[in-house]
């Protein structure tokens, strides 16, 4: 593995060796001292295009725990918003000799086109509306822990899946494990052509998220951004989190094993109750804790190679 | 430029009308068949043809020039070589120039400056509306009486979205014999984010999609107005079957609306995209193979009157950005007729009488062009093409004409070639050089 920009790249020997990893990764969390030699002498960018304060924390984190050197960058104040290209901004910080861009970026697609344009490795950080492979790896690192091997495990992901970059990611990470997936939204928040992909993919939709809640072993919520009502995506608050949000209520449908997830950061009231967020079979604060084990094996599979993890 | 007073081309394939002669003197056609040889004057050049395809000379009806403006990008020198390069005889130069063509002072500048490089004839477009804005009509009238004589108005780039705008600008073309040529996208729609064919890709791919519901309610709302009217409507770069099957029922009606397809439509589908090379952003977007194959039957049975490229030069900085920040647009000028020889004559579906139509009466026609698209008869202006219809070549972007490079054909292999243009009896262009070349 040199690169990781989609999920799709990754066989799901690859996926599980990352998981595994991620193990022992994060016993390095309950050490005093949390640091690992493996990846001395090595230089990080985390090169962010795009607000992000747990991921790009995480990656950091991630980097010095395992002795990387890391530099932030951000979009704003870059030659790019002084009317550079990307191509040649990208180039410059590459010139500079670093073993490993990590990106975010508001478009879709642009970490695998800055792939083609250098040399280092890339890690796709999230990208626009595509995809954010971290993200998706944590998060089935964080069901496989609650829920063991995730083959024939039902997961529901209901929101706004249109604009999710983590949907994408996980339907491909999830239905690699083996894992059931059905997508839960209103018709104007499904992917456009969802029915042709989903279904050849083997993956259902659903519009009833009440009709669906009894059957799975996992609901993943994602953010809705309030700036879609203005867009005419639903019309108003309270009829989405009357429709779509996992309140109070909806927690009694659930099976007693069943856990939630959030990928935050989250809308409490909109598509995520209090009651839910906070409820001992939420998996929020769990999902977070994983980022950084998750993310240090992912460093590892890329840049360290075979060897030893420790 | 190489003057050719007289030359008798021997034994071409007359616009796939079969073999035969064609004598130029002082820039026009002076005798066509198998006796031409006989009204040849003493000296006279000979041009052996046997295998090629005569056409007359190409005119497009839709390119990017970039001067005045991004000169960095094209200039009307550089385009018109292309454009000869590529068997043009004539050019539409679209209006979305910095500052923008809506003025006779603009049009009359981008006039002169074609006839200072001499390569074919460019005619600018006039801007519907002032600045592009599509608030108020820009000085249609004015543009149409300069010396630029402008017959063809379009803020191309951008919809006349404003239906009553529209209506307007119809009903005042009418009094000069001018057309509307409408960019079809509802602005509300595919937004300011679209930047790609809105389906089953571009929810895999996560990128903002443009529906091709979004063109087809503005071409079926402007064949409407076009009725209302009676004037001329033309549809821009139609991309989707719903806007041929529009089109085919106004044309039904007898309501006079005409359409292009570019040749990138014609060939190239949205999944070129799943790279996401830049070079593929084009507007409107590339669309389903059920669109393309679609738009090549319109185009073989006339309910799409015309081929028309978009060239659209970008300079490298432009276009090497993410593919949602990347410019729109593709070169097109000189490929044009080899990827219509190679999508269309090569699979049956049109003639070379049918490219002669396509790519040169009727947009001619469209534009209300007197001196081109006449056809290849005594007394016409010797504006021709010379084609190989055999010759197959793989483009190479490093060789273009154009100042760009966002050549979408690069690497591919198209059959049929241009060998010769020819502008009122002058050879502009042989063999991929222009007459300024050594040679």
């Amino acid at each position: 593995m040199k690169h990781l920009l989609s999920i799709a790249d990754l066989t799901t020997e690859e996926i599980t060796q990352i998981l595994d990893t991620a193990v022992s990764m994060h016993e390095v969390q309950d050490r005093q001292v949390k640091k690992l030699p493996t990846l001395r002498g090595r230089t990080i960018i985390n090169f962010f295009f795009e607000d992000s304060t747990r991921t790009r924390a995480s990656f950091e984190i991630a980097g010095k725990w395992m002795s990387a050197d890391t530099i932030n960058l951000t979009g704003k104040g870059t030659s790019v918003s002084k009317g550079e290209s990307l191509r040649d901004t990208v180039l410059t910080i590459d010139a500079m000799g670093v073993d490993m861009m990590i990106i975010r970026h508001p478009a879709s697609g642009a970490p695998a086109q800055i792939a083609d344009w250098t040399d280092c490795s890339i890690v796709n950080a999230g990208d626009g509306t595509h995809e954010h492979p971290s993200q998706a790896l944590l998060d089935a690192y964080t069901l496989r822990r609650a829920l063991g091997d995730l083959r024939g495990r039902h997961v529901a992901i209901v929101g706004d899946l249109t604009h999710s970059r983590v949907l994408r990611s996980n339907l491909l990470c999830l239905r690699a494990l083996g894992a059931q997936v059905t997508l839960v939204a209103p018709p104007t928040l499904m992917p456009s052509g969802v029915g042709t992909w989903a279904a050849a993919d083997g993956i259902e939709t659903s519009y009833d998220l009440d009709a669906v809640l009894p059957t799975v072993d996992a609901v993943m919520m994602l953010r809705v951004q309030r700036e879609r009502m203005s867009g005419g995506y639903f019309p108003t608050a309270r009829e989405y989190a009357v429709t779509y949000g996992l309140t109070a209520r909806r927690l009694g449908l659930l099976q007693d094993h069943a856990v939630i997830a959030h990928p935050g950061p989250m809308n409490r009231g909109l598509e995520i109750s209090a009651d839910a967020a906070d409820a001992a079979r939420s998996l929020v604060l769990d999902q977070v804790s994983a980022g950084v084990a998750v993310r240090m094996s992912i460093l590892y599979h890329l840049l360290a190679g075979e060897g030893d993890a420790q | 430029m190489s003057r050719t007073p007289a030359l008798l081309v021997r034994g071409a394939d007359l616009a796939g009308g079969g073999a035969g002669d064609v004598l130029v003197v002082d820039g026009t056609i002076r005798a066509v068949g198998t006796d031409a040889a006989a009204d040849a004057p003493e000296g006279v050049q000979r041009l052996d043809a046997d295998g090629l395809v005569l056409l007359p000379g190409l005119v497009d009806l839709h390119t990017h020039l970039r001067e005045p403006g991004r000169e960095d990008a094209e200039t009307v020198e550089t385009g018109s070589q292309a454009a000869a390069v590529g068997g043009f005889t004539a050019v539409l130069a679209m209006a979305n120039t910095t500052p923008v063509t809506d003025t006779a002072e603009v049009a009359e500048t981008v006039l002169d400056l074609g006839r200072r490089a001499g390569y074919v004839d460019v005619h600018p477009v006039g801007a519907v509306t002032k600045g592009l804005a599509g608030q108020e009509l820009a000085e249609l009238g004015l543009m149409a009486r300069s010396r630029a004589r402008v017959r063809v108005f379009s803020d191309d780039g951008r919809c006349v979205h404003d239906a009553r705008l529209m209506r307007r600008a119809l009903e005042y073309v009418k009094g000069f014999g001018g057309v509307v040529s409408q960019h079809a996208q509802d602005p509300r729609l595919a937004d300011g984010a679209a930047c790609c064919h809105e389906g089953e890709l571009s929810g895999r791919l996560g990128l903002p999609g443009w529906p091709a519901v979004a063109e087809e309610t503005i071409v079926a709302r402007d064949v409407m107005l076009a009725r209302h009217t009676g004037s001329r409507v033309h549809v821009a770069h139609v991309s989707t079957a719903g806007s041929v099957e529009v089109v085919r029922w106004a044309k039904a009606q007898g309501i006079a609306v005409t359409a292009e397809v570019t040749p990138h439509h014609l060939m190239l589908t949205e999944a070129e995209l799943a790279g996401y090379d830049p070079t593929f952003k084009v507007n409107p977007p590339l669309r389903p193979a059920e669109d393309t194959q679609a738009l090549r039957e319109a185009l073989a049975d006339g309910t799409i009157d015309a081929v028309a490229t978009d060239h659209a030069p970008h300079v490298r900085q432009d276009k090497e950005h993410a593919f949602a920040d990347a410019a729109f647009g593709m070169l097109g000028l000189e490929t044009a007729l080899p990827v219509v020889s190679t999508v269309m004559v090569a699979e049956g579906l049109m003639s070379w009488a049918d490219v002669a139509r396509t790519m040169s009466s009727a947009p001619a026609r469209i534009a209300g062009l007197r001196d081109q698209g006449q056809g290849l008869v005594p007394g016409a202006p010797a504006n021709l093409t010379l084609v190989d219809p055999t010759r197959s070549h793989t483009v190479d972007r490093a060789l273009s004409r154009s100042l760009s490079r966002n050549n979408p054909w690069h690497g591919r292999r198209l059959t049929g070639a241009v060998h010769l243009t020819m502008l009122r009896g002058q050879v502009t262009a042989r063999e991929g050089l222009v007459w300024a070349d050594p040679s």
